[in-house]
């Protein structure tokens, strides 16, 4: 089966069907609501046979790259810049793309603020599989 | 131990299943005990080895599984079924082997799920490889396993199965490729062997023995198609010294037994092309004008819109590249490789420019990296 990345940006919600307020204005319930539903919903892909994987990262980091003269990394950051934050994925190995997509639509209705679902965007990328045992 | 494994013990699994079965055990219970069973024959074997190995499975899953009667949840029914028929001895037959074969491939299941149960309870590999072949948890593996078994498990064992479903899920596990330390391609090979004999005891099987065949076919080249670096190496550029000749003898032999049978079926016709490139000593030296009359009958037989495709490849070198590319223009350009197949025909009709563009957009909807890898470097080829 085809395995695909489900990546949450936090990139916020499209003007209109919008709850894209951010974490620390909800109520801590809310908070508490979200958290169930990102956790059941990693329960479910375990029980679907479908769980590869499942990470949080931090918002914390920097942008690294060789120095010009040689002589070590350079950083630069980190960037209070939110709108392209990589907040976190799931890893799924499932029948195909359909698949792949019904459940980011799932994932994108976590509750937020008011109990209402935030609609985030989620990116799903398929990842590269190995050449079949027929085609040369 | 890996000589009980691989050698010794996995080829009893399904029939010790097929035994516990039959003497009233459920399918999944007998699965499940029969794993158990396989773990103790790890353990003892070694220091105490068995003179009848089907034998002491048979007695020690068995006696696993009255374990779990005992002790289980669903104590009361189990129960009732077991003394319902009582047991009968070691009956073993091929055909409830062969049941085993049909159980996990069973239409209910879903793809990915019948190549689980397959490779548990057909090909005997514990959770941990299969989900170490396929790059997933363990514990999702046995959720896909478990969830499976549940499927499956008010069938009628005694009803007879399909075998073109069985064929459909041993050609998904040859085609995975090779990842973990289980070689799948060598484990669909030997499931289909023995399907081939199962299915014999009823009447020739021309299309599982075309099956076995493509599978040889193609195993042979396996050492030519990846360089070292683990590139690959596409059918005309393939050292062709470096084919398993053994294997492709083999091929061929089961090939053409199927044939003469003459009830045709995909298999035999994909066997026939693979054994029409086997048969050439370069790529130049193909027969293509035979290997398009197979696809034309491939394609007649299956309507499928890959086998449309693989056949304007084959037009283009045995009629030149713009038949191949008139060919090609009645494929779904939507297929995966229908792009780098344009890029190769124009590049044969002379159009570099629009073969190094088509290179790069094929190498940018490769589903592999090593076909991305590929496809880059004809492109950068190209442009150079």
């Amino acid at each position: 089966m085809p395995k695909y990345l489900i990546l949450k940006h936090y990139r916020g919600v499209p003007a209109g069907t919008v709850n894209d307020h951010p974490m620390e204005e909800w109520a801590p319930d809310e908070v508490d609501a979200h958290m169930q539903f990102m956790d059941d919903f990693g329960k479910r892909l375990e029980a679907s046979g479908e769980f590869v994987d499942a990470q949080a990262l931090s918002p914390e980091g920097a942008f690294v790259r060789a120095n010009d003269e040689g002589t070590g990394p350079v950083t630069d950051g980190p960037f209070a810049e939110t709108k392209d934050l990589i907040a976190g994925w799931y890893v799924v190995d499932v029948d195909g793309w359909d698949r792949a997509v019904e459940l980011a639509g799932e994932l994108s209705l976590a509750p937020g603020k008011g109990g209402r679902p935030i609609h985030e965007w989620l990116e799903v990328r398929p990842f590269y599989g190995a050449p079949s045992g027929t085609e040369d | 131990m890996d000589v009980f494994d691989a050698a010794v013990l996995r080829p009893l699994v399904p029939a010790v299943i097929g035994v516990l079965v039959r003497r009233g055990a459920d399918f999944a219970a007998a699965e499940d005990a029969v794993q158990d069973a396989l773990v103790e024959a790890v353990r003892s074997w070694p220091d105490d080895p068995p003179r009848d190995p089907k034998g002491w499975l048979v007695t020690v899953a068995w006696r696993r599984f009255l374990d779990g009667v005992r002790s289980g949840a669903a104590r009361q029914r189990r129960e009732e079924t077991v003394e319902a028929e009582p047991e009968t001895g070691p009956v073993e037959t091929t055909d409830d082997t062969l049941r085993v074969f049909f159980l996990c491939a069973h239409p209910a299941l879903t793809p990915a799920s019948a190549v689980a149960l397959t490779l548990r309870a057909v090909a005997g590999l514990t959770t941990r490889q299969v989900a170490e072949a396929y790059l997933v948890p363990e514990a999702t593996m046995a959720q896909r396993i478990s969830r499976a078994k549940r499927t499956v498990s008010g069938e009628s064992f005694d009803r007879p199965g399909d075998l073109a479903t069985v064929r459909r899920v041993l050609y998904l596990v040859f085609n995975e490729g090779y990842s973990g330390d289980v070689d799948l391609a060598a484990e669909a090979i030997r499931l289909t062997r023995e399907l081939a004999v199962l299915a014999s005891h009823h009447g020739p099987d021309p299309e599982t023995d075309g099956l076995l065949a493509l599978m040889l076919l193609h195993h042979a080249r396996r050492p030519a198609r990846r360089r070292a670096d683990g590139t690959l190496v596409p059918l005309a550029d393939q050292d062709r010294s470096l084919w398993d000749t053994a294997l492709v003898e083999e091929g061929v032999a089961v090939l053409q037994a199927a044939l003469a049978r003459e009830q045709r079926g995909e298999y035999q016709l994909q066997a026939a092309i693979a054994a029409l490139h086997a048969d050439a000593p370069t790529a130049a030296e193909t027969d293509w004008v035979q290997v398009v009359q197979w696809y034309d009958e491939l394609l007649a037989l299956t309507g499928s819109p890959v086998v449309r495709l693989n056949r304007a490849v084959a037009v283009g070198e045995a009629d030149g590249a713009r038949a191949g590319l008139a060919a090609l223009a009645e494929v779904d350009p939507a297929l995966p490789r229908h792009r780098a197949v344009s890029a190769y025909l124009h590049e044969k009709d002379g159009d570099l420019a629009a073969a190094a563009r088509l290179y790069a957009e094929a190498a940018a909807l490769a589903t592999s990296a090593a076909e991305r890898t590929h496809l880059t470097k004809q492109a950068a080829r190209l442009h150079h």
